[in-house]
């Protein structure tokens, strides 16, 4: 077996984006030994892409904002599956987590009056997003880099984690991983260890997602005995680009349509006016007319039916091309250039504006855009106590996209980037504490570490497997077609099978090269944690008979009142064999019942 | 059906050469897109980095046809289509493997530059900025870290030497971002001076025409910065001014030292 090398440290944080370095952050401030252990270059995590903004009820365009209404409207996204603390602690902190960035160094936009600026998103009943321009992303990871860099954390780049390492009590005591520039093998001992991996995207086809996003938080969680939930909850942005195929998924910000854009079909109607459901019916507006006057009046005007939340709108976009009325790419026209000036669009939307031309040679400030949905975000993921993030496992701790609760069946966009600095930032305190209460030196087994590394290793042994691309490959394409935005029994009995197949095809990949920097190796590394989450979700879709949110079932369209009151709990049971259940959701307090009872005036 | 050719520089420390691939065109591809079929087809340990494929995260940086560009926003039709396309590794940074570098020269210099150092908040605990007081600020914040003008500048693309006493244009613009922040209250000026290096840059610049942000680094970033430096450095009024009133704190570090040597 080959050597590897060993690092003693407190808090070991997986994963670079927002929730990883808020949570690093927090641990080196506290004074504790802190590690960050991150896949690609620091700088580099999916955070970066993130475009709109982070939500936070700041209340600096429209007064009437509070965190009471950010909660209503985060649960009431989530079609009321959200774990309601969580949506509380997200609401009431945010605020807090935004003025922070502005004290490390953030330039967000103004208000007139010098005031952090806020945008409009879908599913907002205010104004809410801060943001800058539409590389909101950027601002947030370079901030929270520089915060790092200053209060000396340790980075670790390049690093692939593939197994985290439990003691002979079944603590979490470590992970183990892999230098991509060298494919030598390395531990790290920890007291408690976060993890802030983020998505899954990579396992379906048409993606915002980067390559790093192929589940590795999910799956090492369950691997070493965590609970997961709600992974039959993904979320299909409305808005990606179809056109040309080498950047179908890529994403467009839903900050278009918040700062104006309408969404066509191919016969020049604002469809949107069609699929307004009934649960948005009191707060959505029903003309054009009506919807035009709310951008710059929101008390007497109800929101336009482009900014119902997520969900709906993809929904919407993919019924309208099944019916032969979307565009000649398989998308439909949003359109911003007949509604705002180019000076307009090209300062609000700058990145957009470049993205169009250089990639698809359309600029927006002329023509419209043809986007359709792409998968974007798992709501689903590591079960967490919604105070500590604390998964089922002690010593783990998760926050950001691989932690699931806060966005329940759907997510409102914007609110990602704020659950990355709330609950960041309080898996870094609590684990903290968990580390500083822990006696004795953390001890992995070291069985552990072999089994991994023989796994790991096993690629390189083969002679005539499969490509691990082309295992990916078909791995996408059976998640895209078989368990994406519209899902039927059928299909996902055929997609177990599918990943069945998979899953020996995957046990049989061999790879090219020796260890550094091998790309093929890599991906062979990623397969495992990919086909898990596939696997996931594809149960959790099939055991939830109803549709809401993110699970769209054509055998059961409506949504079923009794399996709103359960999250589906999956874990590995005895002899590795998955188990799912369901788990009741926790009673709300009658205080925070009565603001979701109350109708917007 | 037409075809591609890509002559993509294979090797590690040890040295390399270009290999040709030639590969099926696909319309609206950019280099990118074919670097991918490669590693899915012929060459599965080709080493590239990447990971947006947006333009927005600055990994895929490599050298085209000779020049500094991002793989992912490098569209083949803008390319010639009858020679092969050549994609080698940035030269400023040691080599890894293919076109990956050893960037961990600019984390280091990241980690030698103070950090914000904001005055007190307004009475509601906030701050108050206007947007104009910002914009240039913003400007350099746009920057996604793709390290192709450090690649291309010349006081260090082939004088490892000098990376000692050499920020780069990134930082440049990062210190010049710090030095109009409204809130900031560091001066980090000798330092600039001294330990970063302005003084040996000589407005070529090549940096500002390769960033894909467009950030005018030379004419919003480095000269003003160098006069900013030259006047605290060279001005006597400002020297002596500087000296009875300390009206901003100094930075930390070998900068301090400086002054208490008797400068």
């Amino acid at each position: 077996m080959p050597d590897y090398q060993t690092h003693d440290f407190d808090v070991v944080v997986i994963g670079a984006g927002g929730a990883g370095l808020r949570a690093a952050v927090e641990a080196k401030e506290r004074g504790l030994r802190t590690a960050l252990v991150c896949k690609s270059l620091l700088g580099k995590a999916h955070t970066v892409m993130a475009e709109g903004g982070a939500a936070a009820a700041m209340g600096n365009v429209w007064p009437e904002d509070n965190w009471q209404v950010h909660f209503r409207d985060t649960m009431r996204g989530g079609k009321l599956l959200n774990n309601w603390r969580m949506a509380q602690v997200h609401a009431q902190e945010a605020p807090d987590r935004i003025y922070e960035l502005e004290r490390w160094g953030a330039l967000f936009d103004r208000t007139d009056d010098g005031r952090i600026l806020q945008r409009d998103f879908g599913g907002h009943r205010y104004a809410r997003l801060a943001h800058v321009g539409d590389r909101t992303g950027l601002e947030l990871i370079r901030t929270l880099q520089q915060r790092a860099v200053s209060l000396d954390v340790e980075v670790f780049m390049e690093c692939k984690v593939l197994r985290l390492l439990k003691d002979a009590e079944g603590r979490v005591s470590g992970a183990l991983g892999y230098w991509r520039a060298t494919g030598d093998y390395v531990t790290f001992n920890a007291k408690a260890v976060i993890l802030a991996t983020g998505s899954v995207g990579k396992a379906w086809l048409y993606t915002s997602n980067s390559w790093e996003s192929t589940g590795d938080g999910h799956a090492m969680a369950l691997w070493a005995g965590a609970d997961l939930i709600d992974m039959e909850f993904i979320q299909f942005h409305p808005t990606g680009m179809v056109w040309p195929l080498s950047v179908r998924g890529v994403l467009v910000t839903e900050g278009v349509r918040g700062d104006g854009g309408v969404l066509r079909n191919s016969e020049g109607r604002r469809f949107m006016f069609d699929y307004i459901p009934a649960m948005f019916a009191a707060e959505t507006a029903d003309t054009e007319e009506e919807a035009d006057r709310w951008y710059d009046d929101h008390i007497d005007n109800r929101r336009p039916p482009e900014l119902l939340p997520r969900d709906e709108v993809a929904r919407s976009i993919n019924t309208e091309v099944k019916a032969g009325r979307g565009g000649p790419h398989g998308g439909v026209y949003l359109d911003i250039a007949s509604r705002r000036t180019a000076d307009y669009i090209r300062r609000r939307l700058p990145s957009m504006y470049h993205q169009f031309m250089e990639l698809a040679g359309v600029d927006i400030t002329v023509e419209p855009m043809e986007v359709g949905p792409t998968c974007h975000y798992i709501m689903g993921g590591v079960r967490v106590d919604a105070d500590t993030e604390a998964t089922t496992v002690p010593g783990l701790f998760a926050a950001g996209e691989v932690a699931a609760g806060l966005h329940g069946a759907n997510r409102l966009g914007g609110n990602s980037l704020s659950d990355l600095l709330v609950f960041g930032r309080r898996a870094g305190m609590a684990a903290s504490d968990f580390a500083e209460g822990r006696t004795g030196t953390p001890s992995p087994l070291v069985s552990e570490v072999e089994r991994a590394i023989a796994e790991a290793e096993a690629p390189f042994d083969r002679q005539d497997g499969d490509n691990p691309y082309q295992v990916h490959q078909d791995l996408q394409r059976t998640m895209q077609e078989l368990v994406g935005i519209i899902r039927t029994e059928s299909e996902l009995v055929q997609a177990l099978d599918e990943l069945d197949k998979l899953d020996e095809r995957a046990r049989r990949v061999s790879v090219p090269g020796g260890r550094a920097y091998n790309p093929g190796w890599n991906l062979a590394t990623d397969l495992p944690a990919m086909l898990t989450v596939s696997r996931l979700a594809a149960k959790g879709a099939l055991e939830r008979r109803e549709s809401r949110g993110g699970q769209t079932r054509d055998d059961y369209p409506k949504a079923d009142a009794e399996l709103g009151k359960v999250n589906f709990v999956q874990r590995l049971g005895a002899g590795g064999a998955f188990t799912i259940t369901p788990a009741p959701i926790a009673a709300m307090p009658a205080e925070l019942q009565k603001l979701l009872e109350e109708e917007p005036s | 059906m037409a075809e591609v050719t890509m002559r993509v520089w294979r090797g590690d420390p040890g040295g390399g050469a270009f290999t040709d691939y030639t590969m099926p065109a696909v319309e609206g591809e950019v280099v990118l897109d074919v670097i991918h079929r490669i590693q899915a087809g012929p060459a599965p340990d080709l080493a590239c980095r990447w990971n947006c494929k947006a333009g927005r995260c600055g990994s895929c940086s490599a050298e085209i046809n000779g020049i500094p560009r991002l793989m992912c926003m490098t569209r083949m039709d803008s390319l010639p289509p009858e020679e092969p396309v050549l994609v080698a590794p940035m030269r400023t940074f040691p080599v890894i493997r293919d076109l990956v570098t050893d960037v961990s020269f600019n984390f280091e210099v990241a980690k030698r530059i103070p950090a914000f150092t904001p005055e007190p908040a307004g009475p509601d605990g906030t701050h108050r900025m206007m947007q104009v007081d910002i914009e240039r600020g913003q400007e350099f914040r746009k920057c996604i870290e793709c390290f192709m003008c450090q690649d291309v500048c010349h006081v260090i693309r082939d004088h490892e030497e000098n990376k000692r006493a050499f920020a780069g244009p990134r930082f440049f613009i990062r210190l010049m971002e710090l030095e109009a922040h409204p809130l900031d209250t560091l001066d980090r000026r000798q330092l600039i001076h001294r330990d970063m290096g302005i003084g040996y840059c000589n407005i070529t610049k090549c940096c500002t025409e390769v960033c894909p942000e467009l950030i005018h680094i030379t004419d919003n970033g480095i000269i003003p910065l160098k006069e900013r430096v030259v006047d605290s450095s060279y001005d006597p009024v400002a020297r002596l001014g500087r000296r009875i009133l300390r009206r901003r704190a100094p930075a930390p570090a070998d900068d301090v030292a400086v002054k208490s040597a008797g400068n």
